[in-house]
């Protein structure tokens, strides 16, 4: 008995301990803590790095040659590392000047050298985002020649083919465009991999913030450079915490624990919008949902069917209901704040315009559509929607729902009637939605192209291909923009794809905290301009 | 020359020491166990409809990619040459690396286990020392309104989802009252400043001598910890109860309270001596099975242990991450088999 006396003694006194710890009620005003999900990221390695989060983090360590400035997306790419560039009268060279000056967190200068290491490293490693790269041409053969140093602050990329260049610095401003610190990667090199090993846990860059270090699903640490080109950043510390759920994240926030909450659910954003303490920022990602009918299929084959169910969408109900704060309509295939974005809305839901096209297409009693559709919530509902709304016109609609393998492999072998599907940009120029959607000059089942959205619905389109091939190569960025405008309105009349979505990301914040801005669709979250 | 063999292989054995041969069919038991475990793990892990290629090289690439990464991760090999190469680098220790955090699963699980270690200790050692004792006054008081509060707090224990009562509990303790810090194991301010020594941060804190970080510890680990303490408690109470009620109902006790023993030495030197030995198996289970890592009281309190990393692994198809935290798991059920075995002989004369 005297045993347990002493443990309830014991248990007694730490619950005393614990109710008497100062517990803190806000984050130090130098210090910026975010909850966010950060299970996604699997290397640190600009090289290699392929998800939301990483790029994150990335964004905020590496400089690039050209970036986007977060105080005005909108201008489009501008100056970085590279202080400024010429491009070659057949438009295949481009040179670059380095801005003098600048350090990596090493102490190291950046250099040319540093660029034509990073962007030869990225083409021979040739990790899942080098295609960003290696479709100019760049190879592992070829990237000596190519990638080109001229002497220490001066060097130059060759393409294979000119193309606009616009293209290829918007390119530059993804992850892959990293700038590591030669000297530091190539110390920590093991059996030929160009640092590649190191890279994963550890950083080498230039950018705004130093990391600290970052513990898998847990949190990672940054801190200020005080050397920073653009002048040391007024927050000092970073701190990104791994918290999965909302309701939890919304709590933190509450109670002054984090300034940003990333992951919210609409309820909790609601609740957020109400306390005056607290403040919703809300942002368009690249991510949008669509859904596209396979021209195998004799019924959807026909324009004006296709017409019809673009009809037979009730894109504001959906958007206002179990969309709501998640997803805006929209239906281009270019996400807003993309080059050549257009807002066009030409489809609503309307069931007696919708009839009338289907009787001109001689279905005018309807017919039999399967949907397939991914286990994932938010798909799931989308077609429980369209079941009910393509139901309104005669058209009986079953679902099968599969697993992202399942669903993906019908969809890629063709077999599929209708597909509810989601798209994110892989890089911020316009051709890495304008390459899928638009593009398939080769229709046959040989050529076996899955990776290409409009093949994958057997989609024929050698002339849109043509006018998307020929975007890629303008060399002014105004009339660009244009030809990407008038390929999406084309496409809106009569692509068997149904974009009907956008993603918002809405982060739910502290009054206090300024000067905030999460990418937009093309790029990640700056930290440096945040003040509080 | 068999009868020869024979004899000479009946002496061999002979000269074995029983404890020798107890050690040795022990770890041959382990090892049988182990090598099953695996087996099942790994075969659930080939079979299941997500695809570990997919998950590495994403939905955009190309077939050639695709298949680069199928070879490289050994999947055109038959299933049982892959299921040895995997015994054979586990016997090394060497588990592969994480596709999701890009390190040694070793290292990984070095890092999470601790954090469930650290919160299952507490939580059992709580669910302990108030499951017991609640359970044996409810045996002793059958009917009265003590036996009915500890069949309530059971029933309750076994009926509540442990995801809304956590965040309940977060929202009233942490939101309302601030009597405890939030989610995690520490608050921000003293994230990077322990040093991993054991990775268990009340243990590294008291061994840095830094009570400010203990104390700290100490109010993020006591939510998370009442909430295991307590459905290890309605387990242990329930149980300790019944085998309490058993053994209060057989003629010893009966004679020894007609001998003039004390109710307290009749209780817990007569009855409970009995009791102690089935209740280290339900005090084992229900320990390794807090060990196993509770997912959802790791996801609420953003605790970074075993249950949440082997479950974002499963869902990610990070296969190496996935085996690698079974067979830790494995390992814990069996060293707990092994160590409630020697707590038996302690416990049970009979055993001896």
């Amino acid at each position: 008995m005297n045993i347990f006396k002493n443990l309830l003694l014991s248990a007694t006194a730490v619950a005393l301990l614990a109710t008497a710890n100062p517990i803190y009620a806000k984050t130090p005003a130098n210090m910026l803590v975010i909850a966010n999900r950060i299970d996604d990221i699997t290397t640190l390695d600009p090289a290699q790095s392929f998800e939301f989060a990483g790029s994150d983090l990335i964004r905020n360590v590496y400089g690039k040659l050209v970036n986007f400035d977060p105080a005005d997306l909108s201008k489009g790419y501008g100056p970085d590392l590279a202080e400024s560039w010429t491009v070659s009268e057949d438009g295949k060279t481009i040179t670059f000047k380095m801005r003098p000056g600048v350090k990596f967190h090493s102490g190291n200068p950046v250099t040319a050298k540093d660029a034509v290491f990073s962007l030869q490293r990225a083409v021979k490693l040739n990790k899942t985002p080098a295609f960003i790269l290696t479709q100019f041409g760049f190879s592992v053969e070829n990237a000596d020649q190519a990638i080109k140093l001229i002497d220490d602050m001066t060097f130059s990329i060759t393409t294979d083919e000119k193309y606009a260049t616009s293209f290829v610095m918007n390119c530059l401003t993804s992850t892959i465009g990293g700038i590591v610190d030669s000297k530091a990667v190539l110390t920590h090199e093991k059996d030929g991999d160009m640092g590649n090993d190191w890279l994963k846990t550890n950083s080498a860059g230039s950018g705004a913030y130093i990391l600290v270090n970052w513990k898998p699903n847990e949190s990672y640490t940054l801190k200020a450079n005080p050397d920073f080109y653009q002048g040391a950043p007024q927050m000092k510390k970073v701190i990104v915490r791994h918290i999965m759920e909302s309701a939890t994240q919304r709590l933190l926030l509450e109670k002054g624990d984090i300034d940003l909450a990333r992951n919210l659910n609409p309820q909790d954003i609601t609740a957020i919008k109400k306390k005056s303490d607290l403040a919703v920022y809300d942002d368009l990602r690249g991510r949008i949902m669509y859904i596209s009918m396979n021209q195998k299929d004799p019924n959807l084959a026909k324009p004006k069917v296709v017409k019809a169910l673009k009809y037979l969408i009730d894109y504001k109900g959906m958007q206002d209901s179990f969309l709501k704060g998640q997803y805006k309509v929209h239906q281009a295939f270019l996400p807003r704040t993309y080059l050549g974005e257009i807002d066009d809305k030409p489809y609503s839901f309307d069931v007696a315009k919708a009839k009338a096209l289907l009787k001109e297409a001689g279905v005018a009693d309807g017919f039999e559509l399967k949907i397939n559709v991914r286990e994932a919530q938010e798909r799931i509902e989308i077609a429980q929607s369209l079941q009910n709304t393509f139901g309104q016109a005669g058209i009986k609609v079953t679902l099968e729902v599969g697993t992202g393998k399942q669903t993906l492999a019908v969809y890629r072998a063709r077999e599929h009637q209708i597909y509810v599907g989601a798209w994110g940009p892989d890089y911020p120029d316009p051709n890495t939605n304008a390459g899928t959607f638009a593009y398939n000059p080769d229709n046959s089942d040989e050529i076996k192209a899955t990776g290409l959205l409009a093949y994958r619905n057997a989609w024929y389109l050698p002339e849109m291909s043509k006018a998307t091939k020929a975007a890629v190569k303008e060399g002014d960025r105004d009339k660009r923009a244009a030809m990407y405008q008038a390929i999406q309105r084309e496409h809106q009349e009569r692509a068997p794809f149904a974009i009907m979505f956008q993603k918002i990301e809405q982060t739910g914040m502290r009054a206090n905290v300024k000067g905030l801005n999460t990418g937009g669709a093309i790029t990640a979250v700056s930290y440096w301009p945040i003040t509080k | 020359m068999a009868i020869e063999n024979r004899s000479g292989n009946k002496r061999r054995r002979a000269s074995i020491p029983p404890w020798l041969r107890g050690i040795g069919s022990t770890l041959f038991t382990v090892l049988i166990t182990m090598v099953g475990l695996l087996f099942v793990t790994f075969i659930i892990g080939r079979v299941m409809p997500i695809d570990p290629v997919l998950a590495i090289v994403g939905e955009s690439a190309s077939r050639a990619t695709y298949d680069a990464a199928y070879q490289e991760l050994g999947l055109d090999k038959p299933l049982l040459v892959q299921f040895f190469i995997f015994l054979l680098d586990i016997a090394q220790g060497n588990f592969g690396e994480s596709l999701l955090t890009a390190r040694p699963v070793s290292q990984d699980l070095l890092r999470v286990f601790p954090a469930t270690f650290e919160l299952a200790t507490v939580g059992t050692f709580f669910g302990v020392l108030l499951g017991v004792p609640l359970g044996v006054f409810a045996a002793v008081k059958r009917g009265s309104w003590l036996d009915h509060i500890a069949r309530v707090v059971a029933l309750i224990g076994y009926s509540m989802p442990v995801f809304w009562i956590g965040l309940i509990g977060l929202l009233v303790f942490y939101g309302k009252l601030g009597w405890i810090g939030g989610p995690g194991r520490l608050d921000i301010f003293y994230v990077d400043m322990v040093p991993t020594i054991t990775g268990m941060i009340l243990v590294d804190s008291l061994l840095m001598g830094d009570m400010d970080i203990f104390r700290n510890a100490i109010s993020h680990i006591v939510l998370p910890a009442a909430l295991l303490a307590y459905y290890s408690l309605a387990y242990i109470s329930r149980m300790t109860r019944s085998f309490m009620l058993e053994q209060l109902d057989q003629e010893y006790i009966v004679t020894a309270q007609v001998k003039g023993l004390s109710a307290n030495a009749v209780i817990w030197r007569h009855a409970f001596g009995n009791v102690k030995v089935p209740l280290v198996t339900v005090i084992a289970l229900s320990y390794a099975a807090l060990l196993e890592g509770s997912v959802l009281t790791e996801t609420i309190f953003s605790w970074p242990g075993i249950g949440s990393y082997i479950t974002t692994a499963l869902l990610s198809a990070d296969m190496n991450a996935v085996l690698g935290g079974t067979v830790v798991v494995g390992l814990v059920f069996v060293c707990l088999n092994i160590f409630s075995d020697l707590l038996y002989k302690f416990f049970d004369p009979r055993a001896k």
